[in-house]
Protein backbone atom coordinates (compact mmCIF):
# COMPACT_ATOMS: atom_id res chain seq x y z
CA UNK A 1 0.00 0.00 0.00
CA UNK A 2 2.86 2.46 0.88
CA UNK A 3 4.53 1.29 -2.42
CA UNK A 4 1.11 1.90 -4.16
CA UNK A 5 0.99 5.79 -2.79
CA UNK A 6 4.54 6.66 -3.29
CA UNK A 7 4.24 5.01 -7.01
CA UNK A 8 0.80 7.10 -7.33
CA UNK A 9 2.89 10.17 -6.17
CA UNK A 10 5.61 9.66 -8.58
CA UNK A 11 2.93 9.32 -11.71
CA UNK A 12 1.37 12.63 -10.44
CA UNK A 13 4.94 14.24 -11.05
CA UNK A 14 5.53 13.23 -14.11
CA UNK A 15 2.15 14.06 -15.29
CA UNK A 16 3.12 17.71 -14.06
CA UNK A 17 6.75 17.38 -15.74
CA UNK A 18 5.31 15.95 -19.24
CA UNK A 19 3.21 19.21 -19.08
CA UNK A 20 6.30 21.52 -19.00
CA UNK A 21 8.00 18.75 -21.58
CA UNK A 22 5.13 19.44 -23.89
CA UNK A 23 4.28 22.85 -23.26
CA UNK A 24 7.75 24.32 -22.96
CA UNK A 25 8.50 27.17 -25.02
CA UNK A 26 12.01 26.21 -26.16
CA UNK A 27 13.94 23.09 -26.39
CA UNK A 28 15.98 23.31 -23.08
CA UNK A 29 12.72 23.60 -21.78
CA UNK A 30 11.42 20.03 -23.40
CA UNK A 31 14.99 18.78 -22.84
CA UNK A 32 15.41 18.99 -18.87
CA UNK A 33 11.63 17.75 -18.82
CA UNK A 34 11.82 14.43 -20.35
CA UNK A 35 15.55 14.17 -18.12
CA UNK A 36 13.35 14.04 -15.11
CA UNK A 37 10.85 12.05 -16.43
CA UNK A 38 13.85 9.77 -17.02
CA UNK A 39 14.85 10.20 -12.90
CA UNK A 40 10.89 8.78 -12.40
CA UNK A 41 11.12 6.38 -14.72
CA UNK A 42 14.15 4.77 -12.25
CA UNK A 43 12.32 5.60 -9.16
CA UNK A 44 9.10 3.97 -10.68
CA UNK A 45 10.72 1.18 -11.70
CA UNK A 46 12.06 0.50 -8.66
CA UNK A 47 8.98 0.95 -6.89
CA UNK A 48 7.26 -1.58 -9.05
CA UNK A 49 10.01 -3.93 -8.20
CA UNK A 50 8.90 -4.06 -4.48
CA UNK A 51 5.39 -4.03 -5.32
CA UNK A 52 5.65 -7.09 -6.90
CA UNK A 53 8.15 -8.13 -4.31
CA UNK A 54 10.77 -8.71 -6.97
CA UNK A 55 13.15 -6.35 -5.18
CA UNK A 56 15.87 -7.04 -8.21
CA UNK A 57 14.30 -5.07 -10.30
CA UNK A 58 16.56 -2.11 -8.35
CA UNK A 59 19.63 -3.40 -10.40
CA UNK A 60 17.24 -2.73 -13.50
CA UNK A 61 16.20 0.72 -12.38
CA UNK A 62 19.85 1.15 -11.76
CA UNK A 63 21.18 0.07 -15.46
CA UNK A 64 17.75 2.75 -16.27
CA UNK A 65 19.46 5.53 -14.93
CA UNK A 66 23.15 4.73 -16.95
CA UNK A 67 21.24 4.49 -20.08
CA UNK A 68 19.29 7.98 -19.10
CA UNK A 69 22.37 10.35 -20.36
CA UNK A 70 22.56 8.81 -23.63
CA UNK A 71 20.20 11.53 -25.70
CA UNK A 72 21.08 14.42 -23.42
CA UNK A 73 24.90 14.23 -24.11
CA UNK A 74 24.11 13.62 -28.30
CA UNK A 75 21.22 16.97 -28.05
CA UNK A 76 24.18 18.79 -25.92
CA UNK A 77 26.65 18.02 -28.65
CA UNK A 78 24.57 19.03 -31.57
CA UNK A 79 23.47 22.06 -30.20
CA UNK A 80 26.97 23.13 -29.18
CA UNK A 81 28.73 22.26 -32.30
CA UNK A 82 25.74 21.82 -34.91
CA UNK A 83 26.86 18.33 -35.92
CA UNK A 84 27.55 14.79 -33.62
CA UNK A 85 30.64 13.60 -35.29
CA UNK B 1 -2.94 0.06 -8.02
CA UNK B 2 -0.41 -1.17 -10.34
CA UNK B 3 -3.33 -0.98 -12.73
CA UNK B 4 -4.24 2.77 -12.32
CA UNK B 5 -0.70 3.56 -12.81
CA UNK B 6 -0.97 1.28 -15.81
CA UNK B 7 -4.15 3.07 -17.13
CA UNK B 8 -2.77 6.43 -16.72
CA UNK B 9 0.77 5.96 -17.86
CA UNK B 10 -1.64 4.23 -21.12
CA UNK B 11 -3.46 7.83 -21.41
CA UNK B 12 0.27 9.51 -20.96
CA UNK B 13 1.41 7.78 -24.03
CA UNK B 14 -1.43 8.64 -26.15
CA UNK B 15 -0.65 12.30 -25.29
CA UNK B 16 2.91 11.86 -25.75
CA UNK B 17 2.69 10.07 -29.73
CA UNK B 18 -0.14 13.36 -30.06
CA UNK B 19 2.50 15.92 -29.13
CA UNK B 20 5.27 14.50 -30.83
CA UNK B 21 3.18 14.45 -34.48
CA UNK B 22 1.74 17.57 -33.84
CA UNK B 23 5.05 19.65 -32.82
CA UNK B 24 6.65 21.83 -36.18
CA UNK B 25 9.73 22.12 -34.09
CA UNK B 26 11.84 18.42 -35.06
CA UNK B 27 14.30 18.52 -32.48
CA UNK B 28 11.24 18.89 -29.90
CA UNK B 29 9.46 15.99 -31.70
CA UNK B 30 12.48 14.07 -30.70
CA UNK B 31 13.14 14.73 -27.27
CA UNK B 32 8.83 14.03 -26.69
CA UNK B 33 9.44 10.92 -28.63
CA UNK B 34 11.83 9.60 -25.62
CA UNK B 35 9.96 10.19 -23.42
CA UNK B 36 7.44 7.87 -25.38
CA UNK B 37 10.13 5.49 -24.83
CA UNK B 38 10.52 5.66 -21.16
CA UNK B 39 6.72 5.55 -20.21
CA UNK B 40 6.36 2.63 -23.10
CA UNK B 41 9.43 0.94 -20.96
CA UNK B 42 7.45 1.06 -17.40
CA UNK B 43 4.38 -0.50 -19.67
CA UNK B 44 6.27 -3.34 -20.43
CA UNK B 45 7.75 -3.37 -16.62
CA UNK B 46 4.19 -3.60 -15.30
CA UNK B 47 3.44 -6.31 -17.61
CA UNK B 48 6.59 -8.16 -16.41
CA UNK B 49 8.64 -8.05 -19.92
CA UNK B 50 11.53 -7.04 -18.39
CA UNK B 51 13.90 -7.91 -21.48
CA UNK B 52 11.57 -5.89 -23.87
CA UNK B 53 11.67 -3.17 -21.48
CA UNK B 54 15.14 -2.72 -21.27
CA UNK B 55 15.49 -2.79 -24.87
CA UNK B 56 12.55 -0.02 -25.17
CA UNK B 57 14.83 2.00 -23.00
CA UNK B 58 17.97 1.07 -24.45
CA UNK B 59 17.10 1.37 -27.92
CA UNK B 60 13.61 3.92 -28.00
CA UNK B 61 14.94 6.01 -25.60
CA UNK B 62 18.76 5.99 -26.00
CA UNK B 63 19.73 5.04 -29.66
CA UNK B 64 16.99 6.26 -31.84
CA UNK B 65 17.04 9.51 -30.23
CA UNK B 66 20.97 9.83 -31.20
CA UNK B 67 20.09 8.66 -35.01
CA UNK B 68 17.31 11.18 -35.52
CA UNK B 69 19.45 13.82 -34.02
CA UNK B 70 22.66 12.44 -36.25
CA UNK B 71 20.13 12.90 -39.27
CA UNK B 72 18.95 16.12 -38.14
CA UNK B 73 21.94 17.87 -37.98
CA UNK B 74 23.03 16.18 -41.78
CA UNK B 75 19.41 17.79 -42.87
CA UNK B 76 17.42 20.18 -41.30
CA UNK B 77 15.56 21.07 -37.99
CA UNK B 78 12.43 22.84 -38.52
CA UNK B 79 9.01 21.01 -40.91
CA UNK B 80 8.09 22.63 -43.75
CA UNK B 81 5.40 25.09 -42.98
CA UNK B 82 3.43 26.48 -45.85
CA UNK B 83 2.88 30.01 -46.12
CA UNK B 84 -0.24 32.48 -45.05
CA UNK B 85 -1.44 33.08 -48.71
CA UNK B 86 -0.77 29.01 -49.83
CA UNK B 87 -2.54 27.98 -46.26
CA UNK B 88 -5.40 29.42 -46.90
CA UNK B 89 -6.05 28.84 -50.50
CA UNK B 90 -5.59 24.82 -50.00
CA UNK B 91 -7.76 24.67 -46.29
CA UNK B 92 -10.96 23.55 -47.74
CA UNK B 93 -8.98 20.89 -50.38
CA UNK B 94 -6.72 19.78 -46.72
CA UNK B 95 -10.14 19.36 -45.22
CA UNK B 96 -11.70 16.84 -47.30
CA UNK B 97 -8.01 14.96 -47.20
CA UNK B 98 -8.13 14.85 -43.49
CA UNK B 99 -12.05 14.19 -43.57
CA UNK B 100 -11.02 11.03 -46.26
CA UNK B 101 -8.27 9.87 -43.78
CA UNK B 102 -9.90 9.76 -40.42
CA UNK B 103 -13.06 7.62 -41.99
CA UNK B 104 -10.26 5.30 -43.48
CA UNK B 105 -8.88 5.09 -40.30
CA UNK B 106 -11.71 4.82 -38.10
CA UNK B 107 -12.66 1.85 -40.94
CA UNK B 108 -8.99 -0.14 -40.08
CA UNK B 109 -9.79 0.21 -36.10
CA UNK B 110 -12.92 -1.12 -36.54
CA UNK B 111 -11.15 -4.12 -38.28
CA UNK B 112 -8.67 -4.51 -36.30
CA UNK B 113 -11.18 -4.40 -33.20
CA UNK B 114 -13.20 -6.88 -35.03
CA UNK B 115 -10.61 -9.58 -35.44
CA UNK B 116 -9.39 -9.05 -31.50
CA UNK B 117 -12.93 -10.28 -30.78
CA UNK B 118 -11.89 -14.42 -31.67
CA UNK B 119 -8.42 -14.18 -29.89
CA UNK B 120 -8.50 -15.58 -26.36
CA UNK B 121 -8.44 -13.63 -22.85
CA UNK B 122 -5.46 -11.84 -21.84
CA UNK B 123 -2.87 -14.40 -19.93
CA UNK B 124 -5.49 -17.15 -20.02
CA UNK B 125 -2.97 -19.90 -19.67
CA UNK B 126 -4.91 -22.12 -21.70
CA UNK B 127 -4.72 -20.54 -24.79
CA UNK B 128 -3.49 -22.68 -28.59
CA UNK B 129 0.00 -20.13 -28.18
CA UNK B 130 1.13 -21.48 -24.78
CA UNK B 131 0.28 -25.26 -25.75
CA UNK B 132 1.81 -25.56 -29.29
CA UNK B 133 5.52 -26.36 -28.88
CA UNK B 134 6.02 -24.86 -25.39
CA UNK B 135 4.94 -27.88 -23.85
CA UNK B 136 7.59 -29.97 -25.03
CA UNK B 137 10.32 -27.12 -24.31
CA UNK B 138 9.51 -26.88 -21.13
CA UNK B 139 9.54 -31.12 -21.03
CA UNK B 140 12.19 -32.08 -22.73
CA UNK B 141 14.79 -29.75 -23.34
CA UNK B 142 16.85 -30.43 -20.26
CA UNK B 143 17.13 -33.93 -21.88
CA UNK B 144 17.68 -32.87 -25.31
CA UNK B 145 20.06 -30.24 -25.18
CA UNK B 146 21.84 -30.24 -22.00
CA UNK B 147 20.97 -26.22 -21.43
CA UNK B 148 19.53 -25.18 -17.60
CA UNK B 149 17.65 -22.17 -19.07
CA UNK B 150 14.37 -22.99 -21.65
CA UNK B 151 14.83 -19.52 -23.36
CA UNK B 152 18.77 -19.79 -24.17
CA UNK B 153 17.84 -23.85 -24.96
CA UNK B 154 15.09 -22.34 -27.62
CA UNK B 155 17.62 -19.41 -28.98
CA UNK B 156 20.20 -21.13 -29.16
CA UNK B 157 19.62 -24.41 -30.36
CA UNK B 158 15.96 -24.88 -31.26
CA UNK B 159 16.25 -21.72 -33.10
CA UNK B 160 19.67 -21.76 -33.73
CA UNK B 161 19.76 -20.81 -37.24
CA UNK B 162 17.32 -18.46 -36.88
CA UNK B 163 19.23 -16.52 -34.12
CA UNK B 164 22.47 -17.20 -36.27
CA UNK B 165 21.03 -15.46 -39.47
CA UNK B 166 19.60 -12.42 -36.84
CA UNK B 167 23.40 -11.75 -35.88
CA UNK B 168 24.18 -11.73 -39.82
CA UNK B 169 22.01 -9.33 -40.02
CA UNK B 170 22.59 -6.98 -37.40
CA UNK B 171 26.37 -7.49 -37.94
CA UNK B 172 26.16 -6.47 -42.14
CA UNK B 173 23.81 -3.97 -41.20
CA UNK B 174 26.54 -2.65 -38.46
CA UNK B 175 29.31 -2.55 -40.79
CA UNK B 176 27.53 -0.83 -43.69
CA UNK B 177 26.76 2.15 -41.67
CA UNK B 178 30.55 2.46 -40.04
CA UNK B 179 31.44 2.04 -44.23
CA UNK B 180 29.06 5.01 -44.58
CA UNK B 181 29.85 7.34 -41.74
CA UNK B 182 33.08 7.05 -41.54
CA UNK B 183 34.40 10.44 -41.33
CA UNK B 184 36.77 11.43 -44.70
CA UNK B 185 40.31 12.12 -45.03
CA UNK B 186 39.66 15.27 -46.71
Amino acid sequence: MMFGLAALAIVVAAIMVLYRGIKGPRVYDRLLAINSMGTKTVILIALIGYMYERPHFLDIALVYALINFIGTIAFLKYRETGRLD
Amino acid sequence: MVDIIEIIYLFILIVCSVAAVRMKDLLSSTVVLGAYSLVMAIIWMDLNAVDVAFTEASVGAGITTVLIIAALSRTTRGEYVPGIEERYKTRKARRLKNGALFIVTLCTFGVLVYGTMDMPNFGDPDAPARHHVADRYIEKSHEEVYVENFVTAILASYRGYDTLGETSVIFTAGVALMMLLRRSKS
